[in-house]
């Protein structure tokens, strides 16, 4: 599958066309439905505190959104802990890649079945692909059997400079999405190279297809899809 | 941006640095670095927007400008302010975190889970 994805991906980064995703100042939010969001729902009314893990930027809308539940929330922003510089290693064919290894070793550092809910926000799109498959088998193996993970992933009609948001909670299925800037020391990470980040954001690394979604969490019992307006597929697997 | 001035206020400067344990029964106001420990239990902990602590805290406020590695107890609040750099597990009654404040690590609110059983 990574070989396919890998060819996919040069189509994708080589193209020029597709549709633009609407690019909004930075500051900007817009609100959008989450039917995936939605699905969660019943989990947040739970007399049962949970232990959920946030991949996405800081959110203070989001810690609040939990903590007032009564939820444990996790933060990790694992797309700026991409940019570290130290993770740029080699491969066998001289490529620039990422350390997987070590980027596990220093983050995603949980217990084996400690999450109730994974918020896997756009991570997978935006994420550089040598560090894919592992997240999501680490991923696979911090939640608990019957977990949940909720992840965005884009369609076909997206185009490579699709801005990438950060995601906050402001209803129970309603987000409000918000243009990452990048702070400044995140930009000093291995950019050129290996192209994580551009100017103001991240890029978008590739679009999955189904079957390559259904592929890459073919380790979980089930997956959902929601297709949405916006050029994005929500789908939510259950360990 | 100084360090607000009070007379139950100790000031460690952004050209010092500490390493141990460190405790104290007045508020501390952190612009320098600290590695080790931090407990201020009746009191609050400031950590400046150049300060560089790497301590487990604990303390009944705790206000972040700078950088902070280590799990944090505080009895009351605590705020992260949007230059603020966080790393390690936060368990509290209150938080604020302000847009742009990075966080890696757990909250966990102590009051509401007291309040789930029935305390």
């Amino acid at each position: 599958m990574a070989s396919v994805t890998q060819n996919f991906m040069k189509l994708f980064r080589g193209s020029s066309g597709g549709a633009q995703a609407e690019t909004p100042q930075p500051a900007q939010k817009l609100a959008r439905r989450s039917s995936g969001l939605g699905e969660l729902l019943r989990l947040w009314d739970s007399e049962t505190p949970l232990c959920v893990l946030d991949l996405g930027s800081t959110s203070p809308a989001n810690i609040r959104f939990f903590t007032e539940r009564g939820h444990k929330i996790y933060s990790e922003d694992l797309l700026v802990a991409s940019t570290e510089p130290h993770l740029v290693t080699k491969d066998e064919l001289g490529n620039l890649v990422l350390d997987s290894r070590k980027f596990l070793a220093e983050n995603l550092q949980y217990p084996a079945a400690h999450f109730d809910v994974v918020l896997c926000w756009n991570l997978p799109d935006y994420l550089d692909e040598s560090l894919v498959r592992p997240v999501m088998g680490r991923l696979w193996s911090v939640l608990k059997p019957g977990g949940m993970l909720l992840a965005f992933f884009h369609t076909k009609d997206a185009g490579p400079d699709s801005p990438c948001y950060r995601f906050h909670i402001v209803e129970k299925d309603v987000l409000e999405m918000q243009r990452i800037v990048l702070r400044r020391e995140a930009r000093r990470g291995p950019t050129g190279a290996i192209h994580t980040a551009i100017g103001d954001g991240f890029r978008l690394q590739r679009v999955f297809n189904n079957r390559h979604i259904e592929t890459l969490f073919r380790d979980f019992a089930s997956i959902k899809f929601f297709l949405a307006r916006d050029n994005v597929r929500e789908v939510l697997v259950v360990r | 941006m100084s360090a607000p001035l009070s007379a139950d206020l100790a000031q460690i400067g952004k050209s010092v640095v500490i390493k141990g344990e460190l405790s104290g029964s007045e508020d501390l106001y952190v612009d320098g670095q600290v590695e080790g420990s931090i407990a201020l239990k009746n009191h609050l902990l400031t950590v400046g927007p150049n300060g560089q602590v790497k301590a487990s805290v604990e303390a009944k406020g705790l206000v972040v400008q700078g950088k902070l590695e280590g799990n944090v107890l505080a009895s009351d609040r605590v705020e992260l302010r949007k230059s603020a750099v966080v790393t390690g597990d936060i368990a509290t009654q209150r938080i604020s975190i302000e847009e742009g404040a990075y966080l890696k690590g757990k909250v966990d609110i102590q009051g509401k889970a007291d309040k789930a059983a029935g305390k």
